[in-house]
């Protein structure tokens, strides 16, 4: 690969149906399958987007993931249009959770997805604005 | 051990089963998804009363080797066909959470 040239994929994450979140995390890691990185790199991946996914779903009504691949690191970058994060440091705090009753029967929104993302990526990044929207960058060296 | 082997040592119920031959490595127990997402391993057995639709993407993506839905839960047509359609191996038992993970620690 040609670091000046990354590979990039787009995907649109569908806020309506819960049960298909995580179908963008499942082809990323097809994805990055295919090119034939290591697995623990992909794993971590997988793990991050698909908390990030599964926060679009819940929170935001879906969103859109772009992911870059370069010859040292997987980039991703999730960007919503929802109703934005109030106190980023609470929300990266362990079991903090804003997520309603019905998703937490479904076995998330235990204040978990945030600091997953942080304990699987080398940088992380979030910028968010009440009532406009959030875009997560994060990355995985290679 | 694989698949195959665990399933008939605890005498599981088949709800799909993609991979028989696929090599067990180690165990997970666990409901709450995002928490098994962060910490199950690559090759675990999940062992879980959650039988939803995610938790075959989180089999999926952490490429479990098989999830057993214990304490008699069923899982729901979508949930086998999923199951089929992402090729992962899904077994049933009316054993606890417990009494599963006394076994697969004998066994494994």
């Amino acid at each position: 690969m040609d670091n000046s040239a990354p590979l990039e994929f787009h995907f649109v994450v569908d806020g309506n149906d819960f049960t298909s979140a995580g179908e963008a995390s499942v082809e990323v890691k097809k994805i990055l399958r295919r090119i034939g990185l290591d697995s623990e790199v992909i794993r971590r991946v997988s793990i991050a987007m698909y908390e990030a996914e599964i926060n679009m779903v819940i929170h935001a009504g879906g969103g859109e993931a772009d992911v870059s691949v370069t010859t040292d690191r997987i980039t991703l970058v999730m960007t919503d249009k929802g109703p934005g994060i109030a106190d980023i440091e609470l929300a990266m705090r362990e079991g903090y959770s804003t997520a309603p009753d019905n998703i937490r029967s479904l076995g998330f929104g235990a204040g978990m997805g945030l600091p997953n993302i942080k304990r699987y990526t080398d940088e992380l990044h979030i910028e968010s604005e009440v009532g406009k929207g959030t875009k997560i960058t994060m990355s995985v060296n290679i | 051990m694989t698949v195959n082997s665990v399933c008939e040592k605890l005498g599981l119920g088949v709800c799909n089963l993609a991979d028989g031959e696929r090599e067990v490595d180690g165990v997970y127990a666990g409901d709450l998804l995002s928490w098994v997402m962060g910490h199950a391993e690559c090759s675990n057995v999940l062992v879980t009363i959650m039988s939803n639709i995610n938790t075959l993407a989180v089999a999926s993506l952490l490429d479990l080797s098989c999830v057993i839905l214990s304490e008699s839960v069923k899982p729901d047509k979508e949930f086998a066909d999923t199951a089929k359609e992402k090729e992962i191996n899904v077994f049933t038992s009316s054993l606890t959470t417990y009494e599963l993970c006394a076994k697969l620690s004998e066994i494994l």
